[in-house]
């Protein structure tokens, strides 16, 4: 056991900080989640990857520092500590690019990761489809080959794609063998939403914002190159796609640290109510073990392990936690809570987070028959 | 960065596991339970008073948990907290979770976080003669510091430890023989922590801690309870998933419901989220980290809330066999429900945090005030 930082680590901190203070956009932008804000947030990732922030952890080759996962989580600590704008770039960088250095050729990685480090593209991720929510293996989407083109044809629709009317590309997994069922026939494909046969249309989420859209694909053709994996096997590449947004790389600890802090002094701010303390009390520790679970899961990695399943137990933790906070807050607020604001906005968001990457109810199924072994129904 | 157990901790560790695997059975436990066994009558050397109606094989179940205890003491778990020279493993704060989890699943009833954590390094800083028999196992000790010694103060082992720590008037640490104390024995939920209740304010017994220095033992003795606590809620829900996926009803395992997947998904998160908390708390003391308070309430509350929520869905996953003592459940429920609240509850800790987050003009005029401060 060691949790103090090394000399080089505390150098690394220093500079991301002194960065941030002199960077961070004041007053905070609009919602990345509405076409104006979304704007706004493009110009800002493209500073980061001006300074070399976007992507900390990636080579430098493709615009990163190489730093290790410990300045990975330094860096995002001090980037929730600095009230830095959300990234709408996440889904491209925390979720696409972990698979594609995993599953991608090299051809892949650089061609794509580089104008994804840059906010060049935009990756919206393509699951659910209307009749494929939690059963993602149900999906119908498919994909027909096209000899002549040298490439496949995508049909169906996908939906609740976050960000999807503002992204460039999507990544998806889509049926390749009509023969084949469930997890079986499926393969990943990256898709240019430009393409001729897309039609992207937005609409609200529960908050108001154009964050979501659907994704009707109609012929739209994607070349050879762009299938990610193996024809026929994307479901373990999507596994690992979706392992990335349940634990570590999507939902750092420094998020709900930081959160918890703001509850806190939310609380000193106010009127005191002793009754509530113990529940500010209560998601301030909630907090601080996520962030101790993660140096624990952090040095796991570093040894070689790969989390595997063990990623729904920080689902589960960070989106009950996120959603107890915020009930929380807004007892605080009393009143107050039903004017619009970051704490009200941010109780909405909350319950966004039992649901999206695999439902609480499908991560309970995966952690006792998985992690506990219990016997499948 | 790293966050993992040490080497020599982890050996400790797996040391203690397999003597404990093998001989720290349930059986065991329940030999040491009133009625199957009455408290020695012997002296501080734990020798002589053997149980008249005979536990374990006709041992007496009191002795042969002593047994145990002296092959732990073997391998050096009493002394991992006390210096080579004084014949102890000269480990630091680190090594205390990863053994006391073990003790904690393995359900073996003596008073263990209060010897190892708490008393063997008091005994050996003050040289005291107690201190070979602590570290050899011959002699167990007791504590009880959240309260100041007084008529009414109920103290675990009080009935069967052979030494007694306690804080005494001006908040130092007092050792006692039991035999200098006027205690009563309290029947309680957990039988086997043979329970006593002070009858008077103590008097005499070696000081072994000035007020000043006696943070820091209370400190460990919260750290230990709670590395004890999530080895019990391991070991709660390792009982349960066995028993679901074994039990049949409707023509099913139990366990291939949600409901009852589910509730036991939740147990598990809360037992994997404690167990870093607590291995945390033991750095933070080991190298004296500006905010070790404060990461041992948070390992507590962590703790204590895992163990009584696995208690509570273990009894209920397990359906009316969990509601009997035939089964071998209550004996680590019981355990839990006695640890929770002890060196401090989860709400005691919550409102100290809270008072070092600025959240409440209450005083806790000590850190380690009542809990009731």
């Amino acid at each position: 056991m060691d949790l103090t930082e090394s000399p080089a680590e505390q150098a690394f901190r220093g500079e991301a900080r002194a960065w941030l203070e002199a960077n961070v956009p004041r007053p905070a932008l609009p919602s990345g989640d509405t076409r104006e804000g979304f704007a706004a947030h493009l110009d800002w990732e493209r500073a980061l990857f001006g300074a070399r922030w976007s992507v900390v952890s990636w080579p430098e080759k493709y615009g990163g520092r190489d730093a290790s996962l410990w300045e990975w989580l330094i860096f995002e600590e001090e980037y929730y500590r600095a009230a830095a704008p959300q990234r709408v770039t996440q889904n491209g960088i925390f979720l696409l690019a972990p698979s594609l250095f995993e599953f991608g050729t090299q051809e892949q990685q650089d061609r794509i990761l580089p104008r994804m480090a840059a906010g060049q593209e935009l990756w919206a991720q393509g699951w659910s489809e209307p009749a494929a929510g939690s059963d993602l293996a149900g999906i119908t989407s498919r994909a027909e080959r096209d000899e002549a083109a040298g490439g496949w044809r995508l049909y169906g629709q996908k939906t609740w794609t976050t960000r999807g009317a503002f992204c460039t590309h999507l990544f998806g997994l889509f049926r390749t063998d009509p023969r084949a069922e469930r997890h079986r026939g499926l393969t990943y494909f990256l898709v240019d939403l430009r393409s001729p046969g897309v039609e992207v249309r937005g609409f609200e989420r529960l908050d108001g914002d154009e964050g979501f859209a659907d994704v009707f694909l109609d012929g739209a053709f994607v070349p050879e190159r762009d299938v990610l994996g193996e024809v026929g096997h994307g479901w373990p590449v999507a596994m690992a796609t979706t392992g990335s947004e349940r634990g570590l790389t999507l939902r750092s600890p420094s998020r709900f640290v930081t959160a918890a802090n703001r509850l806190v002094d939310l609380a000193r701010a106010g009127t005191l109510d002793g009754g509530l303390h113990d529940r500010v009390v209560q998601s301030w520790i909630e907090a601080r073990a996520y962030h101790l679970f993660t140096l624990e899961q952090v040095t796991a990695i570093v040894d070689g392990a790969n989390p595997g399943a063990r990623s729904s137990l920080n689902k589960l933790f960070w989106s009950e936690l996120d959603v107890r906070l915020h009930e929380t807050a807004m007892e605080l607020l009393g009143a107050d809570a039903e004017a619009d604001g970051p704490w009200s906005r941010g109780f909405e968001f909350s319950l966004a987070g039992p649901i999206y990457a695999g439902t609480n109810e499908i991560q309970r199924n995966i952690v006792a028959e998985r992690l506990l072994g219990l016997p499948r129904a | 960065m790293r966050f993992a157990v040490a080497e020599d901790a982890a050996a400790l560790r797996d040391a203690a596991e397999a003597l404990l695997a093998a001989r720290a059975t349930p059986a065991l436990i329940r030999s040491a339970w009133p009625g199957a066994a009455r408290p020695e009558q012997g002296g501080p050397s734990g020798k002589g008073g053997l149980d008249e109606k005979g536990g374990l094989d006709g041992l007496g179940g009191l002795s042969a948990v002593r047994a145990v205890w002296r092959g732990l003491a073997g391998i050096g778990v009493t002394g991992a907290l006390v210096a080579d020279a004084a014949g102890g493993l000269g480990l630091d704060e680190n090594a205390l979770p990863p053994v006391l989890t073990r003790i904690g699943h393995s359900g073996l009833p003596v008073p263990a976080g209060e010897t190892v954590a708490v008393a063997a390094p008091l005994l050996a800083a003050a040289g005291h003669p107690a201190l070979p028999d602590v570290l050899s196992g011959a002699a167990l000790v007791t504590a009880q510091l959240a309260t100041p010694a007084a008529a009414g103060v109920l103290v675990p082992f009080g009935q069967t430890a052979d030494y007694v720590l306690l804080r005494a008037g001006h908040g130092e640490l007092r050792v006692y023989e039991r035999g200098e104390l006027e205690a009563a024995p309290v029947a309680a939920v957990d039988g086997s922590r043979w329970l006593a209740r002070l009858a008077a304010k103590p008097s005499g017994g070696v000081l072994v801690a000035e007020p000043d220095g006696a943070a820091a033992p209370w400190e460990r003795g919260v750290l230990a309870a709670a590395a004890l606590l999530v080895g019990l809620a391991d070991r709660m829900l390792s009982m349960t998933v066995d028993y679901v996926a074994g039990r049949r009803q409707f023509g099913v395992p139990v366990g291939s419901f949600q409901a009852v997947k589910h509730r036991l998904a939740d147990a598990h998160v809360a037992v994997e989220f404690a167990r870093p908390a607590v291995l945390a708390a033991g750095w933070a003391q080991a190298s004296a980290a500006v905010d070790a308070a404060g990461q041992t309430s948070v390992a507590k509350v962590l703790a204590s809330d895992a163990a009584t929520t696995v208690a509570r869905a273990a009894i209920q996953c397990h359906g009316a066999i969990g509601y009997t003592t035939e089964y071998d459940l209550h004996l680590f429920a019981k355990r839990a429900w006695a640890l929770a609240p002890s060196w401090g509850s989860a709400g005691w800790h919550r409102r100290r945090l809270a008072a070092s987050l600025g959240l409440t003009k209450l005083c806790l005029t000590k850190e380690w005030s009542e809990p009731d401060g």
